[in-house]
Order: structure tokens, then sequence, then C-alpha cells
């Protein structure tokens, strides 16, 4: 993974001291919260329900063992124990003092994290694959210009002020794990007839208020004019985005506005001016930063374990994880493992210190000392040796992170909600935890099958749940919670917007209304279907009328 | 209907409630309620005082009721944050008590 040099680990303890020195002036009153509450978010310090909530970057969800220690160290010394993994790739603490963060934030930069651009209007943390560098049908390792987007975009001078915050996320693979198309930007690399490499250029998809799927400006964009093709979107975004009217500032509705082709041309006609300029990435700087993403040492290994086999026959329990949380890996005799943060019953991304330093350990021993973060909320340990697979399922399973259910109905996006942040309308930890907890049994959740449950406490839907197969969103409904169903979202390579089926919820009711919604998916399921597949098949209707037929509906 | 003055300490962020006499208490049990507008008014500027004093930030009057002799705020907002994450019982002042 990428390794600071000399400048950046600088430039990150410089910037620790200077929050040192702004938090004494608050302190001390020389600094009003008005002048300080800028300050503090730039350093992704915000102030929540209950205490201060630290936002720490996770550059494009990579994260050393080292890394991953030290954030157990900060769970344990500066909050109550635990942390908790956000939709995007981020860690966050919930319990932070103000007179703390100084010493947190040198802390992180001796491990080489900081906060910055973790809040803004900025471009924030670039997000990608979590399986990047080592998916089977990966066509390009999206690590590296991840990076190369972290370098030219941090501090940025000129988007340091964007008519608001800038998402962009990049996948190298046909299957989307990035949600690409619901960023402000998003870049799939593949490759042109004659085998270059490039970028599919998706622009203005986002969630939120106003849920968009992105456009695509450019087919392919040769891989040295990354940065100065995001420099021209960016620029025509700065200078044309709305500032007037906070909801409508996304770069999102200044393409819809404009519509697809008008902004394209614009962004075409600032490129012409600047293509040619410092941006171009010369092949000798790609091969520099790339070579931070080398494989690790692989052994030459058979890809065929016939002791594996065995013992899934003996162990179902080790049979279903092998089945949901194992994928295979581009190196014969190796696999990727998701390491599931999702217990039956647990706050979904919440993680414990103990539970952090366990995880760290494994992936020094079986992963090379590197791990992911990714959006649904997990942990992956990209490099397993498949011969290591039951040796390391007994250890996480032994800390309670070996429940098979990833990319299952348990497996949610849920976002604090309610029970921690200030934004929100309703909560909706306790609301997956029933969910989670009524389909604990894990036969019946694989009869189930794949299927992506989203939930967000509010309209900013950082749970994601326009683009679940089943999305949940909470209101509040003249001081009663109220959850609003959607079906048929997909954040994957046929990213769609799901539709409101109809009048809400009570926190009840929803948990109900989730198992007739399943309910009627398996009455209507033809062979081999998934749920959004039979979703897409037979429409909304007939789970509508289920839903709203027995007394349920509100 | 009575109020009470809620904020975060400004050094760690807890959550604060005004008391009778003037300072802070991180229990609402504790906290000073205001029966009329008056008495409101003037913990709110109580509440703004120590605003520029640096103690609290984002003080708030907020409505409370009394269920069972104890101080509720009338907004689930406001009674997590009287409490503590509902999800997480054994944190936050309901672990306190
Ligand atoms: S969706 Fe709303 S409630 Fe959930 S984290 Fe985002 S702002 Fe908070």
């Amino acid at each position: 993974m990428y390794r600071y040099d000399e400048f950046d680990s600088d430039f990150v303890l410089q910037r620790a001291r200077q929050f040192r020195r702004q938090t004494e002036r608050r302190l001390t009153g020389e600094l009003s919260e008005e002048q300080f509450k800028p300050l503090r978010l730039m350093n992704g310090l915000y102030l929540q329900l209950h205490a201060y909530m630290l936002r720490i970057n996770v550059p494009y969800g990579c994260l050393s063992s080292r890394q991953l220690r030290k954030l157990a160290h900060i769970a344990r010394v500066y909050d109550k124990g635990y942390g908790h993994l956000t939709t995007r790739q981020n860690v966050q603490f919930n319990w932070i003092k103000l007179e703390d963060t100084p010493a947190i934030l040198e802390q992180l930069a001796s491990v080489e994290m900081h906060c910055i651009q973790s809040s803004g209007n900025c471009i924030r943390n670039t997000t990608s694959d979590p399986y990047a560098g080592a998916a089977a049908e990966e066509i390009h390792d999206p690590r590296l210009y991840c990076e190369l987007i972290r370098q030219w975009s941090s501090l940025h001078p000129e988007f340091s002020f964007l008519p608001r915050k800038f998402k962009i996320a990049v996948t190298g693979s046909p299957r989307d794990r990035a949600a690409v198309k619901v960023h402000d930007i998003g870049l799939r690399l593949h490759r042109n007839p004659a085998g270059e490499a490039g970028f599919e250029v998706i622009v203005g998809g986002g969630l939120g208020r106003t849920p968009f799927i992105g456009k695509t400006v450019r087919d392919f964009l040769p891989v040295q004019q990354l940065l100065s093709y995001l420099e021209a979107i960016l620029r025509v975004y700065n200078q044309l985005g709305r500032r007037d009217n906070k909801y409508k500032a996304r770069i999102k509705v200044l393409v819809h506005e404009m519509g697809t082709e008008a902004f394209q041309k614009c962004v075409e006609e600032q490129w012409e001016q600047i293509r040619e300029g410092g941006l171009t990435l010369p092949q000798e700087e790609i091969d520099r930063i790339g070579a931070y993403f080398a494989p690790p040492a692989y052994e030459d290994l058979s890809d065929s374990v016939p002791a594996l086999e065995t013992t899934r026959r003996e162990e179902p329990a080790f049979d279903a994880w092998l089945q949901n949380n194992v994928v295979e890996h581009k190196q014969a005799g190796y696999a990727i493992v998701n390491v599931s943060v999702k217990a039956v019953g647990a706050a979904p991304g919440d993680i414990s210190a103990d539970q952090m330093e366990a995880v760290a350990e494994l992936a020094d021993r079986f992963s090379f000392g590197e791990l992911r973060v990714t959006h649904s909320q997990n942990l992956v340990l990209c490099d397993v040796r498949k011969t290591d697979l039951e040796a390391l399922w007994r250890r996480l399973a032994a800390i309670g992170l070996a429940t098979p259910n990833v990319g299952l109905l348990t497996d949610s996006i849920c976002c604090p909600g309610l029970d921690y942040c200030s934004l929100a309308s309703a909560r909706s930890i306790p609301v997956a935890q029933s969910i989670s907890e009524r389909f604990a049994d894990p036969g019946r959740l694989r009869d189930i099958g794949e299927l992506q449950l989203k939930m967000s406490g509010c309209i900013n839907a950082c749970g994601h749940h326009h683009v679940g197969h089943i999305g949940i969103l909470g209101a509040d409904k003249k001081g009663e919670e109220l959850y609003q169903l959607t079906l048929g979202g997909s954040a994957d390579e046929n990213t769609a917007i799901g539709k409101i089926i109809g009048p809400g919820f009570d926190a009840e009711g929803i948990v109900d209304a989730i198992e007739n919604v399943v309910e009627t998916y398996l009455s209507l399921r033809q062979d081999g279907e998934r749920f959004i597949d039979t979703y897409q098949r037979v429409g909304r209707d007939p789970f509508k009328e289920n839903l709203y037929a027995s007394d349920q509906g509100r | 209907m009575p109020w009470v003055v809620i904020a975060n300490r400004l050094r760690d962020g807890i959550v604060v409630f005004l008391a009778p006499g003037g300072g802070w208490v991180e229990q609402i049990a504790g906290s000073r309620l205001a029966g009329n507008e008056r008495e409101a008014e003037e913990m709110v500027a109580l509440g703004q005082q120590a605003e520029a004093d640096q103690e609290v930030v984002a003080p708030d009057l907020i409505a409370v009721e009394e269920r069972a002799g104890v101080i509720v705020p009338t907004k689930r907002r406001e009674a997590i944050r009287a409490t503590g994450p509902s999800v997480r019982t054994d944190l936050g002042k309901q672990a306190e008590d």
C-alpha cells in the first residue's frame, strides 16, 4: 500500500500541531465557536448528539494492521472502546473529547492517517473496490489511480471551497463494488480494443434528497489524462454549480439542469485548454505510484485444497462461511475473505477495540498485514492462502466476526441514525438489529439469497437506502418514528433507484413489512432468481398488494 | 409546559443541563426547570452567557414533561441526548444512574 513520503508525514504532523494551537485558542476563548467550527470540521471533528465525533479517513478503504492497532488504541483510550465503519470506507469515533483531539491527531499522524477533508465542501476521501488488486475478474487495479487522485485533490487550493462536498469513486472491475454511478464522479477502468487502459467517466450521480444516477460523459479517457479531465470537470462545477441553495448545490443538480450534453461540452472545452498542461501523467509517475501497489509476495500454490472440502463437509458453519464470505482470488491458492461486522443483533459496522486488535493480528498472520474497509461496513482480508482459511475462520468465529451473511439480508448497511447523529429524523440501528434477529436463522437467510438492505436515518441517505434492493428511510411524523420502504434499488453495474412502495410503517411494522416482502419474493421467484431479479421481472405491484392487504399498512 | 436548557460542554462535548445554581450538570434530573416564559428567557440568556464564556456550545431551550416523577424531554432526539444511545444502554448517562 501507499507509504507517506517525507513531505506527507511532515505535513500531517504539522496539521495536527496546528490544530493543537487552534484548540487551545478555542478553550481559552480567543476563538469563538463560530470561528472554530470550520477549523474543527476541516479536521474531521463534528459535534453530534452525545459528544464530538471524529471521522478518520481510510484512503480508498486500505488499512494496515499497524493503523488498525492504532485505531484500537484510540477506541480504548479516548473513546468508549469501539468505533464505527462508515458507508464511505472511513472510521468514526462517537465519544471524542475536544481537549483530546490534538493528541489523537498526532497519534494518527504517526501511522500515516489523518482526518483532513473528511468534512466540508471539498473533494472527500476517494472510495473504491474493497477487493482492489485481488479480484479475479479485475481489469486493472484502481488503487493507484485513487492515490493519484488523493494527491491531486488533497488541499487543492482551487477546490477547497466548492459549492458542496464532492465524492469520487473508482472501480477496476466489471462487477461494480464501488457504486460508481451514485457518486459525483464515478470512474470505471476498462480497456479499449487496442488493450490500453482508460476510464469511463460518469458524472452527476448521487443519493440524498434528490437521487440521480450518474451520466457517462466520456466512454474512454486515457489514464494519462485522468487528472486533467477531473480538473476540467471540477472547474466547470466550481464555476457553474449553485451556491444559493444548499439542496441544489451538488454537481448532480448542475448536470441535471444543464443537460448531460451541454455539461459535457463545457467540460470538453475546459479540458481542451488544460489537457496539454502540467497535469498529464507521465508513465514514470504512474509506474512510481503503481509500485506501491505491487502484488504482495504470493507463493506458488495449488488452487485445489482437498482438506477444505473435507472440513466443509464436516462443519456446516464453515461451509456457509466459505459460500458467503469468501470470494475467488486472481491468484491461484489464495482467497478474498470478508470479515462480517454484522453479527446477529449487532449495530452494523460497530467494532470493538478488542476486535480491531484481533483482526490486525489476523491480518499480519494471514494477509500480508493489510485490510480493507468496505462501504457495506465490513472488513476484508484480501490475500489469504486457501490452506489458511480454516484456521482464520476459527479465529474470526472466536471473536464474533465470522457471521456467514455477507451479501445477505442481515448484512445490511445502516447509518448511525438518531442514536448518534444530530441530523437524524429517526433511529436506524434498532431497526437493523430487529431485522437481523428476525432473520437470524442461517438456513433461511441462505435460502433467501443475495439481498441488499440499506437504511438511512434521514433524507441525507448516508445509508444508501435509495440503492438497496430493499431500502428503509427513517422519518419523523409528528414525533413518531416512521419508516418508508423502497424496493428495487441497486448500487452495482445495473444501478437503479428504488421506488417507494406505499405508506410508511412504525418501528415494529417495518420489520413485519420486510418479512412480508421477503415472503412475496419467495413465493414468486423462479429458478435461480435473486430478490432483485424477481422484483425486476414482476414489478412492484405484487409486493405492494401483499404488503397492504394485511393490517400492517398504516 | 416546563423547559430546560440543554447544551454540549465545550471541552468534551458531553451533554449538560443548566442547573438551578447557574452551573451545568450531566443528569437532567438536576436541571433547572423553567415553568414560565419569563424564566425560560432568563435561562436562555444564561445559556448564551455560558457559551460566550467557553463553557458550553449550542445551548438550546427544550420542552420537557414529568413522567412518573422523572423529567423527560418531549422530543425523542432530546430524550436520547438526555439518556444515551438507545442501542447502547451500557453507555452514556443511562449507564451512570
Ligand atoms: S442519513 Fe441522516 S441520520 Fe443517517 S448518518 Fe446521514 S445524516 Fe445522519
